[in-house]
């Protein structure tokens, strides 16, 4: 069933990403959603960045040790700057949100993965982290593999528009990290997210 | 009277106490508040100390509070007591009638040099005689635990079943330290929780404890370098090492019986699916292999079988298949639309639940045999059950008000405890084997 969802999830984007391509002029390549067929899961490398483009504003700020805070991209000196601080960027919008045990994303945030990827296949070096998350309700390592299958829908359509999938690793905190506290709806359709996170 | 075996086993609690005296003491309180159902009315007298020594451990406060938390017991109120009998010779069973009092709790404690003799006497008021007595010797720090054997000696002569007050716990909380800070702890503590220990702390989440069948080790899930690894901590030393660390998920650790092998969820192959770890030799082998979502595997107590999460059917239910890999699984739960993280009761009889059903989760109980499964707490965000090594309390996490507290309930449902606590989030309650 499970399977079935990514596939109808995958074949949405393609017709959008078909479109796209048309309004959105990206280094010219026409062929990137056809080229991508190969890397079928996460990266398996490790975290240490291969000459990220990150490096470039602030090396310095850019250490995520042990002790640092997760899924928290705001010492991130990139995330400054005007594309993706502008709120009326699509890159400043970092957050795609799900249904209640769903992993599939909603059509209205495809534009945001979109203008995510288009900046990802601009920037090869660029590496991100999509954090998958969940609401509270439910058990807790239940909603650490939700919170992954999530991470993995979004993995696999960026893959499909034609990031690398180098560029991309996923981690699941299921309900562990909420950014609402409180137990309403409001607060479960909040956290039921993937963060997509710059590193 | 005096059970040398038992007496040598608590002199042996004594240094193991000792033992863990390195690791981080917590500034917490649990305090275990509730009401009680009453059935047997039982009073426990205040026990003589040596030469009037104040001890650091109220012996017949903490029997007393270990016999109210149960349900089953309505303790008197030591300022309604008329005499304070210590030894067998000073009770006079009319005064304890008049209070319509059932049962007598009644001891002393002597010291020897670095060791005190605790001396308790039970009494049946109604029959006039003495139903127990015993003696159980200790070093000073382990007076409480001393307090909880003679807890457990009571309740198994006066209920015919084993009691669990001296056994441990083992629990998650989460504590929010700034806007985005949170801090993450893993505690040991009495079934009480008295003498907590933070045993492992970390600002990322640590989740899904899990005891060794000897009690000596804990796997947990710990997020601390960024991503999910599995480690396990001998208690002892506080020594620990990662036996998992795959890329994607490590989660959901749970030991076999005989402690030789672990199941864990792992997605490094693509989704979410249970595998066997050989703890000896660190081999692999995977036991399902669905596309769907397949976690929080249980071992069945002869370890014959895994009873795992799957949402192979679109929803989560509950499956069992066998631990060689032989056969398929079968799905066990039809009730309500979300059955996860089952166990399996010390007995194999019965597997306990959480169950979702229009938007509540609750902790039920399903009788393998007849299949049928009893609802036993009000929801509305009820999680991780743990069986008693008796079988016969379950301990979860529930939410009260704004908090995420741990609970207990008889698995006849009559008696529910709240275990109050300050500090934070409590969750993920373990209750450690009976060594």
């Amino acid at each position: 069933m499970k399977f079935t969802t990514v596939l109808v999830a995958l074949f949405s984007v393609t017709l959008l990403v078909g479109c796209s391509h048309k309004k959105k002029t990206l280094s010219g390549d026409e062929n990137t959603a056809q080229t991508l067929t190969d890397g079928s899961g996460v990266d398996s490398s490790t975290y240490n960045a291969d000459g990220s483009l990150v490096t470039e504003y602030n090396p310095n700020n850019n250490q995520y040790g042990g002790e640092s805070q997760l899924g928290d991209d705001d010492n991130n000196p990139l995330m400054q700057r005007p594309e993706f601080s502008d709120p009326n960027s699509p890159l400043s919008k970092r957050v795609i949100y799900f249904e209640y045990d769903s992993s599939q994303v909603k059509n209205e945030f495809v534009p945001i993965l979109e203008a995510h990827a288009n900046y990802l296949m601009a920037n090869p070096n660029q590496r991100i982290t999509l954090e998958g998350n969940t609401d509270e309700r439910g058990t807790r390592e239940y909603n650490i593999a939700l919170g992954e299958q999530r991470a993995k829908t979004v993995f696999k359509m960026l893959q499909l528009i034609g990031v690398r999938a180098g560029q991309m690793d996923v981690v699941s905190y299921g309900e562990e990290k909420p950014v609402e506290l409180g137990h309403s709806e409001e607060s479960f359709s909040l956290n039921r997210r993937v963060e997509i996170v710059y590193r | 009277m005096i059970k040398l075996a038992k007496k040598i086993a608590l002199i042996f609690l004594g240094f193991n106490l000792m033992a863990y005296s390195h690791l981080l003491r917590a500034e917490l309180t649990i305090e275990i508040t509730g009401g009680v159902q009453s059935a047997h009315t039982i009073a426990a007298v205040p026990f003589a100390s040596p030469q009037g020594e104040r001890l650091n451990a109220d012996i017949a406060q903490i029997i007393g509070n270990d016999l109210a938390r149960t349900g089953y017991f309505k303790v008197l109120d030591e300022a309604q007591m008329l005499t304070r009998p210590s030894r067998p010779d000073q009770v006079k069973f009319r005064n304890w009638e008049a209070l319509g009092q059932d049962y007598l709790v009644i001891g002393d404690v002597t010291k020897d040099n670095n060791l005190y003799h605790v001396q308790m006497s039970l009494f049946d008021i109604y029959k006039k005689t003495q139903l127990k007595g015993l003696r159980v010797t200790v070093e000073a720090g382990a007076l409480r635990m001393a307090a909880h054997h003679l807890s457990d000696a009571i309740y198994e002569i006066l209920t015919g079943n084993p009691g669990v007050f001296a056994s441990r716990i083992a629990y998650v909380t989460s504590e929010l330290i700034s806007k985005k800070k949170t801090k993450y702890n893993l505690y040991v503590a009495d079934y009480d929780g008295a003498n907590a220990i933070s045993i492992a702390q970390s600002k990322s989440p640590i989740m899904s404890p899990a005891w060794s069948p000897n009690g000596g080790e804990i796997a947990y899930v710990s997020f601390e370098n960024k991503v999910s690894e599995i480690f396990v901590q001998t208690l002892a030393t506080g020594q620990r090492r990662s036996i998992a660390k795959y890329k994607g998920i490590n989660g959901a650790p749970a030991w076999s019986p005989d402690g030789t092998q672990m199941a864990l969820t792992l997605s490094k192959d693509g989704n979410s699916d249970i595998y066997i770890l050989t703890l000896a030799n660190k081999s692999l082998r995977k036991l399902t292999q669905s596309l769907a979502i397949d976690t929080e595997a249980s071992w069945s107590p002869d370890g014959k079988k895994i009873l795992f999460t799957s949402d192979r059917g679109r929803r989560p239910q509950l499956y069992v298949q066998a631990s060689n890999g032989q056969g398929g699984a079968e799905r066990i739960t039809f009730d309500g639309d979300y059955n996860a993280r089952g166990s399996f009761s010390a007995d194999g009889k019965s597997v306990v639940m959480v169950q979702g059903a229009q938007g509540s989760y609750r902790i039920a109980v399903q009788d393998l045999a007849s299949r049928s499964t009893t609802v036993l707490t009000n929801g509305p965000l009820d999680e991780s059950p743990s069986f008693a090594p008796n079988g016969k309390v379950i301990i979860y996490a529930r939410r009260k008000g704004n908090n995420d507290i741990l609970a207990t309930v008889t698995l006849d449902g009559v008696s529910k405890q709240d275990i109050q606590h300050t500090g934070g989030m409590v969750r993920e309650p373990a209750w450690a084997p009976r060594k």
